[in-house]
């Protein structure tokens, strides 16, 4: 078993992390949701839904509490500030949809240009996002780093990290599902970092498919919690 | 004065029957704003409603509605539409006689709108979706008189609030509309007068003879009850022995798994195969029609059943009600009894079931307060504004309207008399903009004003306010069907669907099946005859033991002796208090006892499971303040039991009134019991959608917990309107706070007993469902130490 620590950056109370050998590099999966690669000081987050309740009213649905952004780049600054990453990757679905990019208050702009200078920024597109944004960065539809392909959607390839799926699980016994990463020898999933994201049960039919039922799932939470795929209780929807 | 023209008197004596005096008396005050009629079932109550209609519609000069009847039930709105045939045909009156709900078919519909019969009889939230049609004043111009039955089952809930909001409406469209109220025995008959009754009219009251006093007594059983549960499987030979005596007999259960698991224990004893049905609000549409006509029919010797045949269809030849449980409250257990024997002036007969040893005592209890007449009840706080919020909304589906005069309607509705315009100005605010300090949707509002008026900004918004009217939480629910056939058998809840595995056995509609797979939304499942099923857990309501009901319960466990309790339950009791004390209104027994390496404290505090529950989660965050490291709790409607890792030696420091109400606030706000209030009100309100136009999906991550929009607005804004309307929704019903403050104040002191092993009382808490884990440090270092385990277990050193 690999090392468990805490991410020693922080100011206030320090993130847990589940650390992880996956083809030759050593991540971090941390209780937040995030992903960190020290040794290429490379932060990766996905699935941040920016602007999804905007999107509700916009289509004439429930008018949302609008802290959402806010709360999601309040997150976001806080993994930042714990790991002063050299590099982040936004691994698609950023945005809830490009009107939603483009609807960003100005506020929200000014802090993720705060969050952006000095490090390299890479939007990776996703199903929500699939266009250009007028934000800073640069916009690619899938990134290589070293052994690792960072894309949004999970695919045949190996080494791969990728989003999409907000998986999520449960130990059976120990409360409600959390968000999880998925995890086995060919690829990594990372669950949803955003504010306002659901979850897709780990034991669903494709993300069975998918992660090898040797893979761990590290659930987040309070602290970051490796634990087998096989030990993981049935969905709950 | 209205006289009940000839030809009336005439079928009445062809009948054999003769006109009650209450139904005469209806018909003289025909002209009043507001009757209630109070009458007992078999009262003709119905008839009395409906006779001042069929007069006035006697002569065909009515064009378009002229009545509208509201029940709660839909089975109740098809149920009256035959009785009311019968009489309508047989004296050939020009009457057009329609129901319309939930169950209508959409062209059936489409027709009521353009051509309204005479009487449509109809449901609240059918009434409600009505009211949201830009044609409703047409439909509504020429409306005369509205029925609510069952108005008793209806002034308790949100569903009653959205009734008489809608009757605001159509009296605004239907000027000098009259409403009448047909209601069972109730506590409070003014209460309800003030909430039919468009305010500030009067509202006098009726009240039929009530006829002989019912007939009830505890069934004597061979087997004793068990010391936990809620099957009373050890009943059921004397049941069915009772059912063979009787013509047909009505069974109610509290729950719809009870209902379930006694179906099938009765159906693998009944060997001489009487014929026995099963209805409760879970089973198919169809499956519950059957058993409705069967049981009209006479064709069945009993039915198994919930609170889904509490209110009143008219099986006619009724003559048992047996109540398997402890009936919680004596209001609803006198009006369950009063569904047997239809025939007016006929003593009603009853027998109690006691599910557990427990139940023995409060059973016993609530018989003798049913016979001195002692019904309870809870006074119900001012209109809900989440209702309010669904109203405004329905109403700007008819069309644009003005504030004004919406505030001043709505002030009309007894419950909502008290309206601060503040109050109505926020919850249009909510509609129109979310109501938040931070105002994000000044460009996306739903409800727009032009000129003066209020409207919808994008009219696509009416299909999805409409398609979430109504004011019933249900879980989400999916479809059992047979696999390769059509039959639907009912519904399960989601995430029970979710914790099958295929090969796992449930029962559905008294029938064993085995799942097989979900396909699509629905749960596929194959028969498998006799064999022992895994429980379904369906949610039913979870009625706590009202006040006063538990201080009877107090009351009779303190008597010297119990001689009016069977030997087995009396010999328990004493056995209590011998070994610790018996629990009383005065003091506070709290017992603390190891048991399996975990110490316990168990606190008698006869307050309801909802306060023992909020009790639970208080306690138990003190305990963690403090180092006890309590690991989990569970309740019952007399007692709460914690266990943890330490001994509290001092309870009483524990239950501080002043600590406990200054913690409550902070408490409150990472509660799930919060969460789930503010799950109802948020959907109610129109925040979350239930149901979203277009086919369901699949894929689920694109929704997401209503929990996360509660933590949201506890962080950012937790003074928001919903936040408000939870606090106050949840302090007065799930949370109940009420009933511990009054706890606090009932009790003198505590009587703290420490003892070496479990008490007698405390014995059956242990075999209790729903237990509450703590999620405080301890759990969560036990968590990560079960998953190491797993870990190394699988052998998962390396990824």
């Amino acid at each position: 078993m690999s090392l468990q620590g805490l991410d020693r950056n922080a100011k206030s109370a320090p993130t847990s992390f589940h650390a992880l050998d996956f083809n030759g590099a050593h991540l971090h999966a941390r209780a937040d949701g995030s992903l960190f690669w020290p040794d290429r000081g490379l932060l990766c987050v996905s699935d941040l839904h920016l602007g999804k309740s905007e999107r509700m009213a916009r289509r004439g649905g429930g008018l949302l509490p609008p802290y959402e952004v806010q709360e999601t780049l309040a997150r976001l600054d806080k993994a930042i500030a714990e790991t002063c990453p050299a590099q982040v990757v936004c691994l698609g679905d950023s945005f809830d949809d490009l009107d939603a990019a483009m609807g960003l208050a100005e506020g929200a702009r000014l802090h993720l240009a705060r969050m952006q200078a000095g490090r390299d920024w890479v939007w990776i597109e996703g199903n929500h996002d699939p266009g250009p944004i007028d934000l800073g960065g640069s916009h690619v539809g899938e990134l290589t780093v070293g052994p690792l392909t960072f894309r949004h959607i999970a695919t045949a390839d190996i080494a791969e990290v990728s989003g999409h799926y907000h998986p999520k699980a449960r130990i059976p016994g120990a409360g409600p599902a959390r968000p999880c990463f998925l995890v086995d020898r060919a690829r990594l999933i990372l669950p949803a970092f955003g504010a306002y994201t659901g979850g897709l049960h780990a034991t669903r039919p494709v993300l069975e498919t998918l992660i090898a039922r040797d893979g761990i799932a590290v659930l987040t939470g309070s602290r970051a919690i490796p634990v087998p795929l096989s030990a993981l209780g049935r969905a709950r929807g | 004065m209205t006289e009940l023209p000839p030809f009336f008197e005439t079928w009445f004596a062809a009948r054999g029957w003769t006109v009650y005096p209450h139904q005469r008396q209806m018909l003289d005050r025909a002209a009043e704003p507001a009757t209630l009629l109070i009458a007992p079932t078999g009262g003709g109550k119905t008839l009395a409603g409906f006779l001042p209609s069929l007069v006035e519609l006697a002569s065909g000069a009515h064009q378009g509605l002229h009545t509208l009847y509201v029940s709660p039930l839909k089975a109740l709105a098809a149920d009256i539409r035959r009785n009311l045939t019968m009489p309508v045909e047989e004296m050939g009156l020009p009457i057009r006689v329609e129901d319309r709900t939930g169950d209508t078919t959409y062209t059936a519909k489409r027709r009521q709108r353009a051509d309204p019969p005479h009487i449509l009889l109809t449901t609240p939230e059918s009434l409600a979706l009505l009211t949201s049609y830009e044609d409703a004043p047409r439909i509504f111009a020429g409306l005369q008189r509205v029925i609510v039955d069952e108005i008793h089952a209806l002034a308790d809930s949100k569903r009653g609030d959205q009734l008489m909001l809608a009757l605001s409406r159509l009296e605004r469209l239907a000027p000098g509309l009259r409403r009448i109220g047909l209601s069972a025995t109730v506590d409070d008959p003014q209460a309800i007068a003030r909430t039919l009754a468009r305010h500030p009219d009067p509202c006098p009251i009726l009240s039929a003879n009530p006829g002989p006093d019912p007939n009830i007594e505890m069934l004597g059983t061979q087997g004793r009850p068990p010391w936990s549960g809620g099957g009373a499987k050890y009943a059921v030979h004397e049941v069915l022995e009772q059912v063979k005596k009787h013509r047909t007999t009505l069974i109610f259960h509290n729950t719809r798994a009870q209902a379930e698991i006694f179906f099938h224990h009765l159906w693998l004893a009944n060997e001489d195969a009487l014929p026995i049905g099963i209805h409760h609000g879970s089973l198919s549409r169809d499956q519950r029609e059957r058993v409705e006509a069967a049981m009209v029919a006479g064709q069945l010797r009993a039915i198994v059943c919930t609170g889904s045949l509490d209110l009143g269809i008219d099986w006619g030849d009724v003559d048992l009600v047996i109540q398997i449980g402890a009936p919680k409250n004596v209001k609803r257990l006198v009006q369950r009894i009063g569904r047997a024997n239809h025939r007016y002036n006929a003593p009603s007969r009853a027998l109690l079931v006691p599910a557990n040893r427990f139940e023995v005592v409060e059973c016993v209890a609530a018989l003798e307060a049913a016979r001195e007449h002692a019904l309870d009840g809870e006074p119900r706080g001012p209109g809900p504004l989440d209702v309010l919020c669904q109203h405004i909304l329905i109403r700007a589906c008819a069309g644009p309207f003005e504030a004004d005069a919406l505030f001043a309607e709505v002030r009309t509705v007894g419950a909502y008399a008290g309206l601060s315009r503040a109050a109505f100005d926020d919850c249009l605010s909510f509609c129109a903009t979310g109501g938040y300090a931070f105002r994000a949707y000044d460009k996306w509002q739903r409800l727009k004003q032009t000129d003066g008026t209020w409207h919808l900004r994008d009219p696509r918004a009416v299909k999805r306010i409409r398609m979430n009217i109504g004011t019933i939480q249900d879980a989400d629910l999916l479809k059992v069907r047979i696999r390769r056939g059509n039959r639907v058998l009912g519904e399960v809840e989601e995430a029970f669907a979710a914790s099958l595995t295929p090969g796992d056995r449930f029962l559905i509609g008294g029938e064993v099946v085995r799942y097989e797979g979900l396909k699509e939304l629905t749960v596929e499942v194959s028969r498998t005859p006799g064999r022992e099923p895994k429980v379904a857990v369906f949610s039913g309501m979870k009625f706590a033991t009202s006040t006063q009901l538990s201080a009877r319960i107090l009351r009779l466990l303190n008597q010297d002796s119990w001689p009016n309790l069977p030997d087995h339950t009396a010999e328990w009791l004493a056995l209590q208090g011998e070994v610790s004390r018996m629990p009383s209104a005065r003091r506070l027994l709290v017992e603390t006892f190891p048991h399996e390496g975990r110490e316990h404290l168990c606190l008698y505090g006869f307050a309801g499971q909802n306060a023992h529950r909020t009790l639970g989660l208080i306690l138990t965050q003190r305990m963690e303040a403090a180092g006890l490291s309590p690991l989990g709790f569970v309740v019952t409607d007399c007692a709460l039991l914690i266990w943890g890792l330490e001994h509290v030696a001092d309870p009483a420091a524990l239950l501080d009134p002043s600590d406990m109400r200054n913690g409550l606030d902070q408490w409150l706000q990472g509660n799930a019991v919060m969460k789930r209030t503010f799950r109802g009100v948020a959907t109610i309100a129109g925040l979350i959608e239930r149901n979203i136009p277009g086919p369901r999906k699949t894929g689920r991550q694109a929704t997401f917990s209503s929990d996360i929009l509660y933590d949201t607005l506890a962080k950012y804004e937790p003074d928001h309107l919903l936040m408000r309307i939870t606090r106050d929704e949840a302090l007065r019903g799930l949370v109940d706070f009420g009933r511990i403050e009054d706890m606090l104040a009932r009790i003198e002191g505590i009587d703290h007993v420490r003892l070496t092993r479990v008490s007698p009382l405390a014995a059956p808490l242990f075999l209790e469902p729903g237990k509450v884990p703590i999620t405080g440090e301890g759990r969560e270092r036990l968590l990560e130490a079960e998953a190491a385990r797993q870990m190394a277990e699988a052998g998962l050193g390396a990824l």
